[in-house]
């Protein structure tokens, strides 16, 4: 009782706080230089319709392979972790029957989902999409395969493959950015193109492309390592 | 009035994520509370980056390159929130993994049976 007494006068001390955050805010009427420089020069330097997408490939691009390797140790962490329950899982375990509807249901959206995942992160320079997107929509696909049938086996090597052969080659196109362009992960060394079009921005749709598979490679192990648990 | 709205909608998230995580025994429910104020965190930090009267970061036929400056709206929250929002994804998957080894110890979910670590 006394500890939940504490929770929530610490709770009410913190609700303080952002209640003067709140009402003390007044939203700026001028972009901060950050903001200013990036908006000014996206368009002439980068070639990216999409600002934000030129500040998480380009400006901010070391950042974003960092992010990429958190996200891979994530999956590999977990894979490490959950990886006793899955030797187990050989003896199969009785599962009750889906139903028609989720079985057709998943035929037909499947194919869809990764179209629609395709086409996020291949326009991620020209809409709000992106390779995290895009990537996510595909592991929703793989999701629906794996509630249609929880025992699902997929071809882990080629998963595997996709995603190491993803991450080499980001790698690579950062360094001949470093070689034939400005610096690392500059994506100038390819014609920047008319703001706006499918093939412009230079390497950033190839990029993004990239991410996109490792993405959703990496969340589809990680949710094939959830689903291959034991039910305990 | 709307940015107050959508700022005071995030905050909320982040108390309503704090007491779940503080009043629940149990891993799971503890892992939504935390899923649920990481959400908060990100809704705040893009409200932040709204300006009343722009439109959002893409060049396109309305917003030419060159009054950019003048019509977007602060593109760098949302590059922040893109990366937060991916990162607190490894993070879940990773509290889940470890609810489930814990789990597997004890056969037991909650917390207050974990009592290797008290003093």
């Amino acid at each position: 009782m006394v500890k939940r007494l504490l929770a929530l006068l610490l709770l009410a001390a913190i609700g303080g706080i952002f209640t003067t955050l709140v009402l003390g805010y007044m939203p700026d009427a001028e972009l901060n230089n950050t903001a200013r420089y990036y908006a000014d020069h996206t368009a002439a330097d980068i070639g990216s319709a999409n600002l934000v997408t030129a500040i998480v490939i380009t400006y901010r691009g070391l950042d974003t392979l960092g992010e990429v390797t958190v996200l891979f140790l994530a999956a590999a962490i977990l894979g490490l972790v959950l990886a006793r329950g899955r030797r187990q899982v050989q003896a199969r375990r009785e599962l009750t029957p889906v139903g028609e509807l989720l079985t057709t249901g998943s035929r037909v959206l499947v194919p869809l989902i990764m179209l629609l995942g395709v086409y996020v992160f291949v326009n991620g320079h020209l809409t709000p999409g992106g390779g995290f997107q895009g990537g996510a929509v595909i592991a929703s696909g793989v999701l629906l395969l794996l509630l249609t049938d929880p025992l699902r086996q997929f071809a882990h090597t080629l998963i595997a493959a996709v995603e190491s052969l993803a991450g080499v080659f980001y790698v690579a196109i950062g360094l001949m950015g470093l070689f034939l362009a400005g610096g690392f992960l500059d994506n100038r060394f390819l014609p920047i193109g008319t703001l706006g079009a499918l093939f412009s921005a230079g390497a950033i749709p190839i990029i993004y492309t990239l991410i996109g598979l490792k993405v959703g490679a990496e969340f589809s192990v990680m949710l094939s390592d959830l689903s291959d648990t034991e039910a305990l | 009035m709307m940015i107050h709205l959508a700022m005071a909608t995030g905050f909320l998230l982040i108390l309503i994520g704090f007491y779940g995580a503080l009043s629940n025994r149990n891993l799971l429910r503890m892992i939504v509370a935390f899923t649920i104020a990481d959400s908060g965190v990100n809704l705040v930090i893009v409200a932040i980056g709204y300006m009343p009267g722009r439109t959002a970061p893409i060049l396109d036929a309305t917003v030419k390159a060159g009054d950019a400056a003048a019509r977007v709206i602060d593109p760098v929250p949302q590059a922040l929130v893109l990366t937060a929002i991916v990162i607190g994804v490894g993070v879940t998957a990773l509290m889940l993994a470890y609810a489930y080894k814990l789990y597997e110890k004890k056969r037991s979910l909650d917390i207050a049976k974990f009592t290797e670590l008290r003093g």
